[in-house]
């Protein structure tokens, strides 16, 4: 049996079961790592003391029935924890200590997980990179000083460091998809209503939804099984009949017909994005699948229509955050007074962009302009899409135009930090499915990923294609452990 | 009164001036719930004690709507005649305020539930026809307390998140007077759909208030100020009032008017600017991310048609047609959906022999009077709809007379107790039997020859004179009808 922190999920859950580990080897393990891993700053609360003992109690009377028996699992502090503090990656709910637990967290705990730790995250879930957290950058285990990219960093981090066997991030724009894809690892956004958004800390709520972190497609598909429900706390989810994920994952993919999108050869896309690219459709190719040339082309309207749409809601959402009821509160002389120094204290200064950006667009006078406009636009993309569902299956795309980057190289040029999410947010616009999954490695050594975009609600479908993929790829992850010392 | 006469206008010089007046009426729906969440909305609850993590904003909140809230809103556009829109949404009507925990209010901004209809008021100088713009919900905000600390302010969320219903009519109102018609009406309609009980001193009805004046005869409207949250029929009769005046005032002088928010402050009884419209808020109104549009069936809404109870008109129409009632009366009797019930319950209860002209005006004068000095709603009366059926059917039948009546139901009112029983314990029941009243009669006329004979020689007043004797000799008992009778033949 190999080393307990390298195994994959569903490993650990066979041994376990098989009672060749206990809950309390498996966690002790993945603290112990976590521990040795502060440099990589991936935990903004860590709940290692309760972890122990909840595994502990786990062995005493163990549930061998449910799906993650005794598993320790650390979350994106973006989902509210009871008892736990949840900060979203901010100083303004730096001091914030839900009475509640998020509904996709619920679910994982009654399947028998054990939360070991919040990890780090962009602020309110806002940025690409990681760098805007109160809490500070976090780096990737595949290099020093390189970026896991964002806004789940600290999640990629975790499962790429094997400081958890597996996570949940949250995905607005590519927030799952971009930072799997940087830290060689498996990432799926589900279809907007799968998982519900109750206790998840809100940044663009039309676009938001959690979704499984892995180091393979088996255990992604095991953990998104877990999490999604149907949940009337939230009126945007959906009660729709899912699938046991895991147990009908099939590599066979013959003849399924995948679309593969011009629009996304876009202008100074890097050499090996395209020659991955090319390689991923010999893959599907050697899969029994056909590949079909096909157009989404109001491609490159996403980006725009996104960086309206997200700000618009998350201006709106964030106006809570008004040190009135909870969180940081700065001292003033009045009310006003208190909510500008509040909130200019307590937000970073990419969350404060954002608002900005957000109630501009929202403004009487601009609302048409703007808003109005990107929902119509929005609309046209999503159409796209359904447009080409009607020839193919799913769609195949690289997951980020570039490799992962340094710290520090793009925090000065908001716009290029943007252009990361230029395959993602379509996806999130269309409230469609999208899969990324360890495709290879550039020139550097640093992975790329490649994105399967499905129908609404046909996860299984996107599942089982990166499944045959990533038998054919064989990919493997160069994880040199250089933050332990 | 000629209809021109009971026009409201302002008079300055030569000139008369016309009132506009719209209103925006803010209507808490009648539920246990509150409009996204589960807290409950009873009254004057502990401060904070009805708050939900929804209500008070904690971060991943999402608001779940009341179906119940929905269907309240539905059965008042019914009862408006207007149109139900069967897709709603749900808008962000974004400000900050202490007492606002979400930093944004729910509410309908473009897509409203429901849309254009009519109302119905009952004028001294016939009927007005006020038209409907349209009804939407929205969510209250908290209350911020001012004035239990010098330093700070309180910030109590007992209503945040409570349905509201805001009702706006089109500027079809023309004067102080329509507009307290037009209140009652609404919350008449309102209180007989069970949809909002009207309380405007807790403050279940407020009202906002846009006037503006204009020449007689003029078509065009003027430029309108508008009045906020006016919580009493009478401070928006006084409001307007004063604002009407104010501002043909400026007029008057040559000014014109500015668009703005004013507020009225009950005390000095005048209205004052509160912003401008160049201060006004931009809310930033857009779709509700958490919220679906609100799609709603025709099968949901007929089966809310179908639940329907007869409103005020309906039932005053069937009341003058079916009682004989005046249109006066059957105003009287539906304006108050529990006057209605009490009225209709005694005429159940009065049996096949009834006296419906008797029970109105019993209802209407005795009943009224008792309840308005005991400051008790119909709902309280402390004499029930049976007891006070008996009564009417007592007087009715010759039991006892009017003036007896009076007595007993003095009597009644201790206890809710059973005329019949009063009537027979102390012994109130009218004499009719005609051989004992010719006695008594008899006895009158032997005692008062002198008068008997003045009468026959052509005295006739003094006719009434032998009554009063002969009622006071049977200590009120006897049947005035016989005793009319007997002495016209003894006399």
């Amino acid at each position: 049996m190999s080393e307990i922190t390298k195994q994959s999920l569903t490993e650990l859950v066979e041994n376990i079961k098989n009672k060749k580990l206990s809950s309390t080897d498996v966690t002790k393990a993945f603290i112990d790592r976590s521990e040795k891993s502060e440099e990589l700053n991936a935990y903004i609360t860590n709940d290692f003391t309760s972890a122990l003992e909840k595994a502990k109690k786990f062995d005493q009377k163990p549930n061998l029935d449910s799906k993650l028996p005794g598993i320790p699992i650390a979350v994106k502090d973006l989902f509210c924890t009871k008892d736990i503090k949840t900060t979203a990656g901010s100083k303004i709910l730096n001091n914030f200590v839900p009475t509640y637990e998020s509904t996709v967290t619920e679910n994982i705990w009654n399947e028998g997980a054990i939360l070991l730790g919040k990890l780090n995250c962009d602020e309110f879930a806002m940025g690409s990179s990681n760098e805007t957290s109160f809490f500070g950058n976090v780096q990737s285990p595949i290099d020093r000083n390189l970026v896991p990219g964002g806004s789940s960093g600290g999640s990629a981090s975790a499962v790429a460091g094997q400081l958890t066997p597996v996570t949940i991030g949250t995905d607005t724009g590519g927030s799952i998809r971009q930072p799997a894809s940087f830290t060689g690892i498996v990432g799926l956004k589900p279809t907007y209503g799968s998982c519900s958004r109750y206790g998840i800390v809100a940044f663009a709520s039309s676009l938001d939804q959690a979704g499984p972190m892995a180091q393979n497609v088996k255990d992604c598909a095991l953990l998104h099984e877990v999490i999604s429900s149907y949940d009337p706390k939230d009126s945007t989810s959906i009660d729709f009949n899912r699938n046991h994920y895991s147990k009908e994952l099939t590599n066979n993919i013959k003849g399924k017909k995948i679309g593969i999108p011009k629009e996304y050869r876009v202008d100074g896309m890097p050499k090996e994005i395209e020659d991955l690219w090319q390689k991923g459709i010999q893959y599907v190719k050697d899969c029994g699948a056909e590949t079909i040339d096909i157009s989404l082309p109001n491609t490159s309207y996403a980006l725009p229509t996104y960086y309206i749409v997200a700000p618009a809601e998350a201006s709106s959402n964030l106006a809570r955050y008004d040190g009135v009821k909870y969180g940081f509160r700065a001292k003033g002389e009045n009310l006003i007074d208190m909510y500008e120094k509040t909130r200019s204290e307590g937000f970073g200064a990419e969350v404060q962009r954002r608002i900005m950006i957000g109630t501009y667009v929202l403004s009487s006078g601009y609302y048409d302009a703007y808003y109005l406009k990107a929902q119509k636009v929005r609309k046209l993309i999503k159409n796209d899409f359904d447009e080409a569902y009607k020839k193919v299956d799913a769609i195949l795309t690289p997951s980020t135009p570039s490799s992962a980057f340094k710290i520090g190289e793009k925090t000065n040029d908001p716009v290029s930090m943007y252009l990361n999410d230029i395959f993602t947010v379509p996806v999130n616009l269309a409230g469609l499915p999208g899969i990324s999954i360890p495709a290879g490695h550039d020139s550097k050594g640093y992975p790329l990923g490649l994105q399967i975009i499905g129908k609404a609600f046909d996860e299984q479908n996107i599942l089982n294609i990166a499944y045959a993929m990533e038998e054919k790829i064989n990919f493997k992850n160069k994880i040199t452990d250089w933050w332990i010392k | 009164m000629s209809k021109k006469d009971s026009e409201y206008l302002i008079n300055r010089k030569d000139n008369q001036y016309e009132v506009v007046i719209g209103l925006e009426v803010h209507a808490q729906v009648l539920s246990e719930s509150k409009l996204f969440s589960t807290s409950a909305t009873k009254f004057g609850a502990e401060p904070n004690t009805q708050v939900s993590l929804v209500d008070a904003a904690f971060p991943g909140m999402l608001p779940v709507i009341n179906e119940f809230c929905v269907k309240q809103a539905i059965k008042t556009g019914i009862g408006l005649n207007a149109k139900i829109n069967k897709r709603s949404v749900f808008d962000r009507k974004n400000y900050f305020y202490a007492d606002l925990p979400q930093g944004y209010q729910i509410s309908q901004f473009k897509d409203p539930i429901v849309g254009e209809g009519k109302v119905i008021l009952d004028m001294p100088n016939g009927q007005k026809e006020v038209g409907i713009e349209r009804l939407h919900l929205e969510q209250d905000a908290g209350k911020s307390i001012h004035d239990l600390d010098p330093q700070n302010t309180f910030v109590d969320l007992n209503r945040s998140g409570v349905a509201l219903m805001e009702i706006v009519s089109k500027p079809d109102l023309r004067s102080p007077d329509e507009v307290n018609a037009y209140i009652k009406k609404l919350r008449s309609i309102m209180r007989y759909l069970g949809t909002c009980d009207g309380n405007m001193q807790e403050g279940s009805l407020r009202a906002d208030v846009n006037v503006s004046v204009r020449p007689k005869g003029s078509k065009e409207f003027g430029t309108r100020c508008e009045i906020k949250n006016v919580n009493s029929i009478k401070f928006m009769q006084m409001a307007i009032e004063y604002e009407a005046n104010r501002q043909v005032d400026l007029i008057e002088e040559g000014k014109t008017i500015d668009q703005e928010t004013r507020l009225f402050d009950t005390k000095k009884n005048e209205t004052r600017s509160m912003r401008s419209k160049e201060d006004a808020h931009d809310y930033r109104y857009f779709p509700d991310p958490d919220l679906l549009p609100l799609e709603v069936s025709e099968k949901f809404i007929e089966e809310l048609k179908n639940d329907i109870p007869e409103l005020p008109d309906d039932k005053k129409k069937r009341f003058i047609e079916e009682f004989k009632l005046s249109p006066y009366e059957a105003n009287i009797l539906v304006s108050d959906i529990d006057t209605a019930k009490f009225f209709e319950e005694v005429v159940a209860k009065m049996g096949k022999n009834k006296d419906i002209k008797l029970a109105v005006n019993w209802i209407t004068g005795e009943l009224f009077a008792v309840l308005n000095s005991k400051g008790l709603e119909i709902s309280q009366s402390p004499v029930s709809a049976k007891n006070f059926a008996i009564l009417i059917n007592l007087i009715k039948n010759g039991t006892i007379s009017g003036k007896i009546a009076k007595t007993v139901f003095e009597l009644m009112i201790d206890g809710d107790k059973d005329p019949q029983k009063i009537v027979e314990e102390k012994g109130l029941k009218q004499q009719s039997d005609p051989k004992a009243l010719e006695a008594l009669i008899d006895k009158i006329i032997n005692d008062n020859r002198e008068k008997a004979i003045e009468y026959k020689q052509g005295k006739e007043k003094l006719f009434g004179f032998f009554v009063g004797q002969a009622m006071k000799a049977s200590g009120g008992k006897a049947n005035p009808q016989l005793i009319n009778e007997i002495l016209k033949k003894k006399l």
